[in-house]
Order: structure tokens, then sequence, then C-alpha cells
């Protein structure tokens, strides 16, 4: 039952992408795309971490940044990219599994954690800014302060140094990624971990005294939404050819902050589509001199809170729901497995 | 000899500013606790609204002292009654929302003024003190905060309004069966929060050149302040921001300004996972 | 002599300058049924919570089945197979009853066993019908069934029920006296109380809590019949 209702879910899951995949660069260009689908997987990034483990990190863009820089600086270092793409998920990850362990550990509650987080964005932001000198160095690669690091190598096929994917292919991989990562993170809360760590976001306590070591447990759902915010740094490394402090800023974390709230928070589907749609929105929006993009982001941030905060996620999948389910179909009732938290991530 | 006074103005500068940054927030934040993530663009709004008024002909101390805690304080309570009286007890929420609101304000900030530097000259000369040039007006910060704390103190502890601010912040229920309406007492708490911002903005002024995004540099190092001050409004304030002001001094003397700014964030996160409910959790206990 | 599976020895919890549990001697025997009792304040909640790792003790020392467990945090002391309710009911209202259950279990078993034993608990509780919603909208009563649920799933050795009947009618109440037989057949059971009819209802021993410290030991009719006891409940009530 469990696994025809997982087969099911991963036929359509494929089926939806592919159609996503093959039809969108039809009406935006692929360039465009690219950088969506990244945003998308930071979206995902986030909406794993605070939507399913309960913890609300104000620094996402901080993993977000370091995959980047990890990916620019192991580039120009090494000069194939297969192992500073894997150096880009790994020191992120192990990065906020420090943070995290000392966090959690630590048992600060959500406000803290969220202001924690917040601060050690800034000072990333701060470092990174401030190393314009020719003493930041790191191998051979000069961190540029300000101006970022351009010029690296990008994402080449493996072993193979000079044939690079970019353009078209480059987008192809990016949502073989985002598909990948969503698979993952959708077998992952499926299995008993994310159960257990939906479990913890609802009552802590409650967790403990069944006898779940809390901190861990929060600590590898952290790792694992740095690990995924990582990957997209490094992919938008290799979309932009640059990477600055500004992927570090406090604006991108709100931004991602925003993707959640206003695609769904405790659904997939919902963070990654409010990154896309945002972003775009953003891009539109971008072409026009008359409104500020903060002005719109911030509306849209507080409009949600104040009237949607459940997101658009949700208000998709009962509308679907309402139009699929008018010719009664008969189901034999459900034995196990997480559907009722879940249910809203079916959409 | 020179030298460790300037050093010693230069601290107690930094712990002024602090304390100045610090303030609107303790009350918003500290009192009421409403995470308000605005709280940078209220200063930087009590700075745009001293230069505007600057530039119109108004002397510069009525405009940083009256006028921009009045505008600043005006649109707090805007806000409240918009927004924030929504959300209370909802503190991811409230966070979300102001933060939502502090990009509306840059936003909206950077369409009227444009995103360039503006500024106003400081309004008291500095001085030499021995071989090196002391900046007067950093005397005019530590006095304004010093007598911010004073004030504080006194509205909170002999005030009837502050007795029954700080009643209601404890006990809403207990405060409106004793015939207070929390509504309007957190409203009016609110506003008077906003104001502090906006006047702690507007002294600060001079000092920075101004741009729509300024507000960022001082959210940070605001909650920090206020966080690691603990349950004691006034005592922990005082105490974080001496704590803070001296360490990010120390650090900028011996390395670099940067350096500086990275120490006392540092202290911030380490001082937060050994004390988690702040300095006066554990001393001054019985402090305001 | 039945082996001793739970010993403090001078346990104290001071919260700054209150002492809500002061050097506190306490055994229990394996199998055996103890209700702690005393007025509010007493401490017993407290003393709980200690036991349990939600508290860390000022001072004294914690044994379980011989071993020493102070200061453990929680997951830990819960992991040896130690079941607690507390006394609100702590239940995961964003899950189904089942999966609350579920969870409990599957601390202990596989998926596919931790299954078979969340239907057990639930027919053993005769939770069926609500099974698959949220606890979140039952009545008190039904969730401290949950509750218990979630304890019984884990197969504890040692079972802590704080207030276990709070907010339960006559008929729940019945029910909890068939559960809490149930499992002082596999378990040592500590129940905190203020429904004296429940305390008769199953009680053998009793130890009574006064200002955080034990006032006296016995079998419940001897020490409800005490002088002592009942000036403390009685000057509680005056």
């Amino acid at each position: 039952m469990r696994e025809a209702g997982w087969s099911r879910e991963l036929t359509g899951t494929l089926v939806a992408a592919a159609c996503a995949v093959g039809v969108l660069p039809m009406l935006v260009s692929t360039y465009t795309l690219t950088v969506l689908v990244i945003y998308g997987m930071l979206g995902l990034s986030l909406g794993l971490v605070w939507g399913f483990g309960g913890i609300l990190c104000f620094g996402q863009a901080a993993f977000f940044g370091l995959g980047a820089y990890t990916y620019a600086i192991a580039a120009i270092n090494i000069g194939e990219s297969t192992v500073p793409m894997l150096l880009a998920v790994a020191i992120p990850a192990g990065f906020a599994a420090l943070l995290g362990a000392m966090l959690f550990y630590g048992r600060l509650t959500d406000v803290y954690l969220g202001v924690i987080t917040l601060v050690v964005t800034l000072i990333l932001h701060r470092f990174m800014n401030a190393t314009a000198g020719s003493d930041y160095v790191i191998g051979n690669a000069r961190l540029g302060g300000f101006n970022g690091i351009p010029g690296f190598q990008t994402l080449n096929v493996p072993g193979h140094p000079a044939s690079y994917v970019w353009g078209d292919s480059l987008y192809y991989f990016c949502a073989a990624c985002l598909l990948l990562v969503y698979l993952l993170v959708s077998a992952l809360l499926r299995s008993s971990f994310g159960r257990i760590a939906v479990g913890i976001r609802e009552n802590e306590t409650r967790a403990a005294l069944m006898g779940y070591d809390v901190p861990a447990r929060k600590t590898v759902m952290f790792t694992a939404g740095a690990a995924i915010a990582g990957l997209a740094g490094a992919l938008f490394a290799n979309w932009a050819e640059i990477v600055t402090p500004r992927l570090f800023s406090l604006g991108q974390s709100a931004d991602i902050i925003i993707w959640c709230i206003v695609g769904g928070l405790g659904t997939r589907i919902g963070p990654v589509l409010g990154a896309a749609g945002l972003s775009y929105l953003k891009f539109l929006l971008g072409q026009q001199g008359l409104i500020h993009n903060s002005v719109v982001s911030g509306a849209i941030l507080v409009l949600f809170v104040l009237f949607l905060p459940g997101g658009i996620a949700p208000v998709l999948a009962n509308a679907w729901r309402s139009v699929t389910q008018r010719r009664p179909r008969r189901r034999s009732p459900r034995r196990r497995g997480p559907r009722s938290s879940l249910a809203s991530g079916d959409a | 000899m020179d030298f460790i006074l300037v050093i010693v103005v230069e601290v107690l500068y930094a712990i002024g500013a602090l304390v100045l940054i610090s303030a609107g927030l303790a009350v918003i934040f500290g009192m009421m606790r409403v995470i308000n993530l605005a709280h940078g663009e209220f200063m930087m709004l009590g700075g745009y609204a001293t230069i505007t008024a600057v530039d119109l002909g108004v002397n510069v101390f009525l405009a940083m002292l009256v006028l921009a805690p009045a505008v600043v304080g005006v649109l707090g309570l805007v806000v409240e009654r918009l927004v924030i009286r929504h959300l209370y007890g909802r503190l991811i929420d409230t966070m979300l929302a102001t933060w939502g609101l502090s990009l509306l304000f840059v936003g909206i900030v950077t369409m009227v003024f444009g995103n360039t530097t503006t500024g106003i000259s400081t309004p008291i000369p500095g001085f030499a003190l021995g071989d090196y040039q002391v900046n007067g007006y950093n005397f005019f910060i530590v006095l304004v905060a010093a007598a911010l704390l004073f004030l504080m103190l006194a509205v909170l502890r002999s005030t009837r309004s502050g007795l029954i601010a700080r009643g209601t912040m404890q006990h809403a229920d207990m405060a409106a069966s004793l015939g207070y309406n929390p509504d309007r007492i957190y409203m009016l708490t609110f506003a008077c929060g906003s104001a502090l911002s906006g006047l702690a903005g507007a002294v600060l002024a001079p000092l920075v050149g101004l741009v729509p995004t300024s507000g960022g540099a001082y959210i940070a190092k605001a909650f920090i302040t206020v966080i690691a001050g603990g349950p004691a409004l006034i005592a922990g304030l005082a105490s974080s921001a001496g704590v803070f002001g001296l360490i990010n001094q120390i650090f900028s003397f011996a390395v670099s300004p940067v350096v500086g700014e990275v120490a006392l964030l540092v202290a911030a996160v380490v001082l937060l996972r050994l004390l988690p409910r702040g300095i006066t959790d554990r001393l001054f206990r019985e402090s305001l | 002599m039945p082996e001793t599976v739970l010993e403090t020895q001078g346990l104290t919890m001071r919260f700054g300058g209150v002492l809500a549990v002061a050097q506190v001697d306490f055994r229990l025997a394996s199998h055996e049924l103890r209700c702690l009792i005393g007025p509010n304040g007493a401490g017993k909640s407290t003393f709980f919570k200690c036991i349990t790792g939600l508290l860390q003790p000022t001072e004294g020392q914690i044994f379980m089945r011989g071993r020493e467990t102070t200061r453990w945090p929680a997951h830990q002391v819960a992991s040896r197979g130690v079941g607690t309710k507390t006394q609100v009911p702590s239940v995961m209202d964003g899950l189904s009853v089942f999966e609350n259950i579920w969870l409990a279990a599957r601390r202990f078993l596989p998926p596919q066993a931790a299954t078979r034993k969340a239907d057990e608990t639930i027919t053993r509780l005769a939770l069926g019908p609500i099974a698959r919603g949220s606890p979140g909208r039952l009545a008190h009563g039904e969730r401290q069934h949950v509750e218990l649920g979630m304890v019984m799933a884990g197969d504890p050795w040692l079972v802590l029920l704080d207030e276990p009947a709070a907010g339960m009618t006559g008929g729940d109440v019945e029910r909890l006296t068939e559960i809490v037989e149930e499992f002082t057949r596999t378990a040592a059971v500590v129940v905190v109380e203020h429904d004296m009819q429940f305390i008769r209802s199953i009680a053998r021993i009793v130890t009574v809590f006064h200002r955080g410290a034990v006032l006296l030991e016995g079998h419940v009719d001897a020490v409800l019949a005490d002088p002592a006891v009942r000036s403390v409940y009685l000057g509680q009530a005056a």
C-alpha cells in the first residue's frame, strides 16, 4: 500500500516535471529558467528545514553563498568541476553541522535561533565584503571583497575539463538536479526519520520523552537543508559565472523566507513554486523602473502573513481536490503512512 | 596618556551608540516581546526625517531630538494599528511581517530619495586632545545615551504610565480587569519604542552616510544587545552595551574596524551560548 | 525482597531561592504501583521531571535498575524504557493519533513491527474511531488516553503518570484504572494524582509529599487516616 502510493507519486512527479521542463522553454528563455530552477532548489532547502523540521533559519543564504564561494574557489584551484561541485555540497553541510550542533545542543528557542542564524549570515557578509586586499587569498583564488570572484572554471562533463555544460544543457542539468533533490526530500520525509522530524516539529518535549535525541535529529535536518542550499549555490555560481558577497546578504535570506511563506510551509512543492514564481515576478519588475523591488517583496510578505499565512500550495491543493474528487472514488482505508502530515505536500 | 584618554572616549562613544541603537528595541522587544525586524528601518527613517527637516531650514537639534522621534513615533502608531496588533502572541509571524515592513520601507525610501548617500555635517566641531583629533559629537552621543537611560528608568519606575505599561506587558488580563485598556497601552508602548528608534537614527545620522539600506547595519547589533541584556530592561541594556562596546573598540583599535564589528557579533553568539537568557538573568536580577 | 528499579538519594531541586524538592529519598520496587499525593505545590511534578530528565536536579542522585541516571537528558532516560505522561497532555497535534502512537513504538521497533504495535495499542485502548484524526480537536480526557497509548506503545518497564485522571469522566476513570493495573503486570508504576477516589481504587502504598519533602509513606488507608496528612490537606483547603 505504502509502496504503491510512493510509486504512483513518483510517476506523477516525473511526468509533471518532464512536462514543465519541456514546455517552459517555449515561454521563457532557458537562461532565465535556469536561475528560477536554482532558486526553486534553494526554496526547497528552507522548505525542508523550516516547513518539516520546524527550524526557522534566517540565514539560509549563508549556506547558499558558502556553496557558491566554495565552488568558485575550488574551481580556480582545481580546474575541473567535479570535485568543486562535491565540495560545494560538503562544506556548507559541514558548517551547518557545526553551527547546528552548537545551537541545538544549547537548546536555544526559535527566536534566538532566528537571530543567531541572522547574525552568522551578517558576519559572513561583512567578512566577504572586507576581503578586497591581496592578503585574502585561498590557493590561487583571490576573494576579491565587494567585487567577488569572477573567471573560474564552470561546469564541465566529468573528466573532460574542455567540454563545458552551459546554456540549454545547464538548464536541463539544473532541472535534473532539482528533480533528484525533490525526490530525495520526498523519500526522506516518507522515511521514519522524516516522520520523527515532523513529530519533533510538533512537540519537542514529547519527542524527547519518547526517547528521540531531539538536538541530534535537528542538527541532521539542518545539515541536509544546508547541503541542498550549497548545491543550489554551486549551480548559481555556474550560471552567473561570478560570485559576490551579495549572495550572503540579508535580502537574499529574506527572499528565501518569502518564497516559503508564499508557496506554503509544510509542503514540498510550495517553496519551489514560490521561489520560481516570485523570482520571475521580480525579474519582470526589474525591467520597469517605477516600483522598487523591495516594495513588492515587502508588501507580499506582510500581506501573506496577515491574510494567507498557509501560503498558496494548500489553496491550490484544495482546489485540485475539489476538481478531482467530484466523482467519488473508492479507496481502501490507509493503514499507515504519514498522510495527514504530508497530505498538503501532495499538491 | 592622551592615547588612553582617546580610547576611553571611543569606548564610551561605542557604548553610548549601542544604547541608542538598542533602546527602542528594548521597549518593543524587551517589554512587549514583539520582534521588530523593521527596527533598523525605523532608525533609518529617523535619519531621513532629520536630514529633510534640516534641508528645509529647521534647527538641527530640534530636528533630531523632537521632530524625528515624533515622525517615527506616529509611523509606529500606524504600523501597530495596521499590522502588529493582529499578530500579538505570534512571534514568528510578527518577525516575518516586520521583515516585510522593513523591505517595504527600504523600497519606498529608495523610490523617494534615490539610492544615493545623503548626510548632514556634525553640528559640534571636533577638537584636539594632545596629538589626537577627537570628534566632539561623540560626547553628545554619550550624553544623549546617558540621558535616555535615566529618562527610561525614571518613566518606568516612577510614573503612573510606566507602571501601567509594565503591568500590562506582564499580565494583560489583570490590567484589563483593573480598568486599563491593554489594546491602547500596547499601541502607545509600541509608538514610544518607535519614537526612541527614530531618535536614535536621527542622533546617529550625522556620523554616517545615510542610504535607504542603512537600517541593516543596526538591526543585528540592536537585537544582540537587547537579547544579551536579558530580562532587566535598563540594567540589561546598559550592561550588554557596555560589554559589546568595549569588545568592539578593543578589536577596532588592535586590528581594524571590520574585525571590531565581527568580534562584536562573534562575542554575541558566544555570550548567548553561555548565558542563553542574557546577562541580567544571572546578574542584577532584581533591577529594572 | 523484590528488586529496586528506581531509587533517589537526597534528590534536591532549587529554583533560585525556592526549594521545590528537598532531600527526597525514594525507592520503588519492580512491578510496584505507587501513588504520590500532596497538596498543590508540594513538589510532586518537579520530582517527576527530575527523574525523567526534563529538569536537572540541583543535588542528589537517581538510580534506575542499579545504574545512575542523574542528569541524563530526557531522551536517554526514555530510551532506557521509561514511559512518561506529563501533567498537561503532551501530544503532537499536527499528526494523527495513529502517527503519535506509531512514533512512540518506532523508537524501539522497526517500522513494520511499530505499525503492528500501534494498531494493537489502539485496539487495546479502544481509540479506533479517533485514530485517523488529529488529537488537537479531542477532549482533554481523550487526549489523556492518546498519551497513555504513547506510553504503552514503548513497552516501558517504568511508567510515570502525572495526573492521568484529570479531565476524565466516570467511565474514563474506570478504564484508566484497568490500564494502570495492566501496566503493573509488566512495569513499575508511579502515579501523581489528586483524585482521591481514583487513588483509593488503585493504590496500595502511598507517598505523601509536603513542601518538597516526603511527609509520610505507607498503606493507603493508614496514610489517609493519618492526622498529619489530613491537616496538610485541610490546611490547604482552609
